[in-house]
């Protein structure tokens, strides 16, 4: 059983990824390339469907498949490629997507769960062996930003609000 | 100048505790190296030649006196007495132990400084014109805009791990002294055509391996617009800018290899789509900013001849170590961290507080860190510069040698730095002994000599009038020399003359070149104009004339 960071609760992740045994009605996460190429088996899916982006893809591409979606989750493959923390806010502002955003990789760690938090990400997939319960202490490390947030984690105080 | 809120304090703290649990887990092996590295980078720290390096920000080069104070204070209890000031305004500590790293943030906190986001793939510290706010020719004082975008970039949750360091320059004057050309982003004030402010925007300028200058992709954008229009900047970088290659990283490839026009684009096109969403400034955010840095309580004074009668060093140095002021009776005086013999930018504690105390005395508690690795103190009364001068040069701050050929800028070279090929310290010995006559250095005038141990160019070689960049062949130093390099206002990148020459040639090389533009000189005219007049031809033909072993 995966756990996982959900808003501010660790939780049993009730969503299986592409090429985990799963029953033909399960919260399933599929990369954008099959979604797209298999696309007549995934509209017949019974189950939730989530997308999952790589770095390189691009958020628009998602845009028609954003309301069949109940997930989407982003990679980090390491905490130095930062491209996902855009594709989140796109996600969230422009594209106006409200279901689950997941954060998930070798790049996702408790020293990254404030940042990810701040730009839209509600749940947080830890690379294997991190430390759940220090990734959910992270999420109000700080009482304080600089910036307005998408979602999730907002400080108390911030300074130059969006219009 | 700015002065921290609970929100600012409350942050810087929360970012030592953050850094101190960071240190502790990779200390007791809870967080190896690899992951390690990007946290501590964001928070200053290098691990160098000799021990860890520790780069203090010093926002767009201004500190008060009592801040200066606990840097000197630092480099006592926790490195070796002194400290070195860099080409882009910062502090460097050469000798801290890993383990005290939280300790010394913690120190810096309580005087409302910090060493967040001086390297690391991010948002840099906010470098601005040292004469800023006492310019004559000043359009608006960039320091206001310097700070807000400060905090702005301070842990932006979007923008925290970029493709490769991001440095953003503001200039409020035409004399461009940020060197707003070669910078990621260059911000250069101006007003509309109702006369209000706003700033012209250069995006990917930048030296490094391969120096560009700026393109300009807006002509005027409006102070309200400023961190909208970075953040879709920004944007277009962090998704588009390469990450596969370190070495084509930074934002200039991407706007060469997109071409300026469809870069700006766009940009103009993520700003559009994200207006709804992006923080604006409103004029009250603006002027209350702005109340930060409004002129100190001058006196009415009136200019004063006060070389007249004085010794002669006193009088050179005044010529040279002092500069014009907007406000009657005052002037700016540099701090020349030049001394003969030292390194370029280094200041002891010992000097550090003398500055110090004598900016609490003569110049409102303020000093400036300038981009030429020099110290400023901007408002001293003319009726104090004699007395400043005598305090100065029993410290060694006063080598009347500001602008000279002496005065030059050089990174810390291979005596430091993990990524240095060559030396730049002794060279700089050599070239301040080769060039110990006062009398010879005023004759050649203005001189900018950059220097910088590695093609990184943190000693901005090729906009040096004599650029020098060290190289290693087959494990020994040479030196590569190029002319005709500027950054202020006319930004030009230098050309290198020919092969390069060993260590112990760079200086009798630059001599030789300096006795062509002495032969072949007009009347009155500064080096950069002969190079610019007569071209390259004779200075190259003269630098070999007599170096038979250059390969």
């Amino acid at each position: 059983m995966r756990y996982i960071l959900r808003r501010r609760e660790i939780v049993a992740d009730d969503w299986a990824h592409l090429g985990e045994a799963v029953a033909g009605d399960a919260a399933l996460i599929v990369p954008l390339t099959d979604l797209h190429t298999d696309a007549a088996r995934w509209a017949a899916w019974r189950g939730r469907l989530g997308a999952r982006l790589a770095p390189a893809d691009r958020v628009e591409d998602l845009a028609t498949d954003l309301p069949r979606l109940d997930l989407v989750a982003i990679e980090f493959p390491n905490a130095g490629d930062g491209r996902g923390y855009s594709q989140a806010r796109l996600l969230r502002t422009r594209l106006g997507f409200s279901g689950e955003l997941r954060a998930l990789g070798a790049g996702v760690r408790q020293d990254q769960v404030f940042l990810l938090a701040r730009c839209g990400f509600d749940a947080i997939e830890l690379a294997p062996g991190q430390d759940l319960e220090a990734a959910r202490r992270a999420l109000t490390r700080y009482s304080v930003a600089y910036q307005p947030g998408v979602a999730g984690v907002t400080p108390g105080r911030q300074r130059f609000l969006a219009p | 100048m700015y002065r921290y809120d609970e929100l600012d304090q409350a942050f810087v703290e929360e970012r030592v505790a953050e850094f101190r649990d960071q240190t502790r887990r990779h200390l007791a092996g809870e967080l190896p190296e690899d992951e390690f590295r990007p946290l501590r980078l964001r928070n200053g720290l290098y691990i160098q030649r000799h021990a860890p390096m520790l780069r203090i920000a010093i926002p767009y080069g201004l500190l008060r006196a009592p801040q200066l104070r606990k840097l000197a204070g630092l480099t006592r209890r926790y490195d070796r007495g002194y400290g070195h000031f860099t080409t882009r305004q910062n502090l460097q500590l050469n000798w801290p132990a890993l383990a005290d790293v939280p300790d010394i943030l913690a120190e810096l906190a309580t005087v409302q400084m910090h060493a967040i986001q001086t390297s690391g793939n991010c948002v840099r510290n906010v470098t601005a014109d040292h004469m800023a706010g006492i310019a004559l020719e000043e359009i608006d004082d960039p320091r206001p805009y310097c700070e807000i975008v400060r905090q702005w970039a301070t842990l932006h949750p979007e923008f925290t791990y970029l493709p490769r360091k991001f440095k953003i320059a503001i200039t409020g004057s035409p004399e461009d002294r940020a060197a707003s050309e070669v910078h990621d982003i260059g911000l250069r004030l101006k007003r509309g055509a109702g006369g209000e402010l706003g700033f012209a925007v250069l995006v990917g300028g930048g030296l490094g391996r391969a120096p560009v200058i700026g393109a300009l992709i807006r002509e005027f954008l409006p102070l309200g617009d400023l961190l909208g229009y970075l953040e879709a900047i920004l944007r277009v970088y962090n998704q588009y800018g390469r990450r596969d290659n370190i070495h084509k990283a930074r934002i200039k490839v991407l706007v060469r290899s997109l071409g300026t026009a469809r870069f700006r684009d766009e940009v103009e096109a993520e700003w559009h789509a994200c207006r709804g969403s992006a923080p604006i400034l409103t004029p009250a955010d603006v002027e209350r900013m702005r109340g930060f840095f409004r002129p100190p309580p001058y006196e009415t004074l009136a200019d004063r001849d006060v070389a007249a009668g004085r010794e002669p060093r006193f009088a050179a140095w005044y010529r040279y170590n002092t500069r014009a002021h907007r406000v009657p009776g005052y002037r700016a005086v540099f701090v020349s961290l030049k001394a003969h013999g030292g390194n370029p930018g280094d200041a002891t504690a010992q000097q550090m507080e003398a500055v110090a105390d004598l900016a609490e005395r003569v110049s409102f508690g303020l000093i400036r860190t300038t981009h030429n690795q020099n110290l400023l103190l901007a408002d001293v009364p003319q009726n104090r510069l004699y007395e400043v001068w005598r305090e100065l040069e029993t410290e060694g701050l006063a080598t009347p040698n500001i602008g000279t050929l002496t005065d030059l800028i050089a990174c810390p070279g291979l005596d430091f730095c993990s990524l240095a090929n060559a030396g730049t310290l002794g060279v700089a010995h050599d070239i301040q002994r080769h060039f110990d006559d006062l009398d010879y250095l005023y004759d050649l005038g203005n001189i900018e000599i950059k220097m910088s141990g590695c093609m990184n160019a943190c000693g901005h070689h090729h906009v040096g009038h004599i650029g020098i960049l060290g190289v290693d062949k087959h494990g020994e130093e040479w030196y590569q020399i190029s002319l005709g390099g500027s950054a202020n206002g006319f930004t030009a990148l230098g050309e290198v003359i020919g092969p390069s020459v060993p260590k112990h040639e760079v200086a009798a090389t630059i001599g030789r070149i300096v006795e062509v533009y002495r032969a072949v000189r007009a009347e009155g005219e500064p080096f950069i104009e002969t190079l610019r007049r007569v071209g390259l031809g004779p200075f190259r033909a003269g630098a070999y004339a007599l170096h038979p072993q250059a390969a």
